[in-house]
């Protein structure tokens, strides 16, 4: 009888192997996953660094600035818009006059070149969101773009995943507002019960037999 | 009945040779399952072939505040061209566009904007977003920003406003004043309108005559105090 070409723990070890190719490939594909939702990847509650350190904490939450004085196209257009150097100017032509950190926009009102800011959210180029028709319906800044009244350096507060967008699309009245409180950045959502927000759906004419997450509600 | 209720609870008696034989299928149907799934292992290697593109998410087309390779300036948005209007959206003669008639400041709403409740809230919404940081809530120059700046911002209470024609607050608004930049690139004519009719309406509430006010307002006043 010739030797045995494997030793006695053969079995074991490709069993073992086998386990631990299963779980390497699980694994891996569980760390994509991880990877991708995490804040490395989707960039959630990491600021940017940006030419002027602007700190929507001080303008909003400490001054009390209204969104809608830089931000002024929020309500009619797809874009929230971003202020141009000019508005920055109106006040500080007056206010804060010498300070270094602002010479870049004292520098691009005089020479007309923009400030080249650093965008927090970028949208892929086929989802086409509107911000007036959200705050129109009753959607706060604040439940997508979370406590930017707090924040120094802004940050991006969601990572914008369709699953994210069609939680809402599918339950408004789970997120919904009074128009009154769109800008209002400590409005609880359960300052209002649940059947008082389904009204609200109702009286802002919502639709909830589910078109809302058609594919061409947001992509066209 | 009766009888397929006994015969079912009886077992069934199998012969040992049919019992193995029985087993012997199962096994091996088992074992060709498993051998199929194990030849379908190598799938999961495809996920190294996929590849990641990205020229959906990023078209070749511009979205606002985009930074543009093609204009000299860098810009996506490019600014209007000077002394230019955007087609039909502008009229020289009307007064809901330069707040004037005839050339002088008007001294009523133009006819396309009613005076409500409504213009007025709508009035408030804007005054408060865009006015209030240096005029105040109540227009007594005490804003956030004057308060904490070096500014000195007019009231809008004394008699030389309280007597303007309410153009020249549109006018203001428009074209600014001093150190007040225009805001007419935030802020579309009628909502200026709008904020003009507001401030009537706070010069009033600064202003207002005792004898205007109703028995059920004085109350609420005194109740107040």
């Amino acid at each position: 009888m010739s030797a045995q070409i494997f030793p006695r723990n053969a079995n074991a070890i490709f069993l073992a192997s086998l386990f631990g190719l299963v779980m390497l490939v699980v694994g891996t594909i569980a760390a994509m996953v991880g990877f991708y939702l995490s804040p490395w990847y989707t960039d959630v509650g990491i600021a940017k660094a940006q030419p002027v350190p602007f700190s929507h904490k001080h303008h909003v939450s400490e001054l009390k600035i209204d969104c809608r004085y830089c931000h002024a196209t929020v309500e009619k257009a797809a874009t929230a818009g971003f202020p141009a150097t000019e508005t920055c100017m109106s006040c500080h032509s007056q206010v804060w006059t010498t300070s270094p950190l602002l010479e870049v926009v004292r520098t691009s009102y005089q020479t007309g070149e923009p400030v080249v800011w650093n965008r927090i959210y970028d949208l892929p180029d086929f989802v086409y969101f509107n911000h007036s028709i959200h705050v129109a319906k009753g959607i706060g800044c604040s439940s997508c773009h979370g406590r930017i009244d707090q924040q120094q350096l802004a940050a991006k507060a969601q990572p914008l995943y369709m699953g994210w967008c069609l939680g809402c699309h599918r339950a408004p009245e789970d997120y919904i507002r009074p128009r009154e409180e769109v800008f209002n950045m400590e409005w609880d959502v359960n300052a209002l019960s649940l059947a008082e927000r389904r009204q609200l759906v109702i009286e802002y004419q919502i639709p909830t037999d589910g078109q809302l997450t058609n594919c061409f509600v947001c992509h066209r | 009945m009766a009888a397929t209720v006994q015969g079912s609870s009886r077992p069934a008696e199998v012969p040992v040779g049919v019992r193995n034989e029985h087993r012997r299928m199962v096994n091996s149907v088992r074992k060709s399952f498993f051998t199929r799934v194990a030849r379908l292992a190598w799938l999961p290697l495809c996920l190294l072939l996929v590849a990641c593109h990205v020229d959906m998410y990023d078209q070749p087309k511009y979205k606002p505040n985009d930074v543009s390779t093609f204009f000299p300036d860098g810009r996506a948005m490019q600014p209007p061209p000077a002394n230019t209007v955007p087609l039909n959206s502008y009229n020289p003669e009307s007064p809901l566009m330069t707040g004037r008639i005839e050339g002088q400041l008007a001294d009523q709403l133009p006819p396309e904007l009613k005076l409500d409740a409504a213009l007025l809230a709508h009035g408030q919404s804007r005054y408060n977003a865009f006015c209030a940081p240096c005029h105040g809530l109540v227009g007594d120059g005490q804003g956030v920003i004057a308060y904490r700046g070096p500014l000195t911002v007019p009231s809008l209470h004394n008699d030389r406003l309280r007597n303007a024609q309410i153009g020249y607050f549109f006018d203001v608004i428009t074209n600014g004043i001093g150190k007040m930049y225009s805001y007419a690139s935030r802020i579309p004519p009628e909502d200026r309108w709008a904020i003009a009719a507001y401030i009537r309406a706070l010069q009033l509430s600064q202003n207002a005559d005792v004898a205007l006010l109703s028995e059920a307002e004085l109350q609420q006043v005194r109740a107040g105090r």
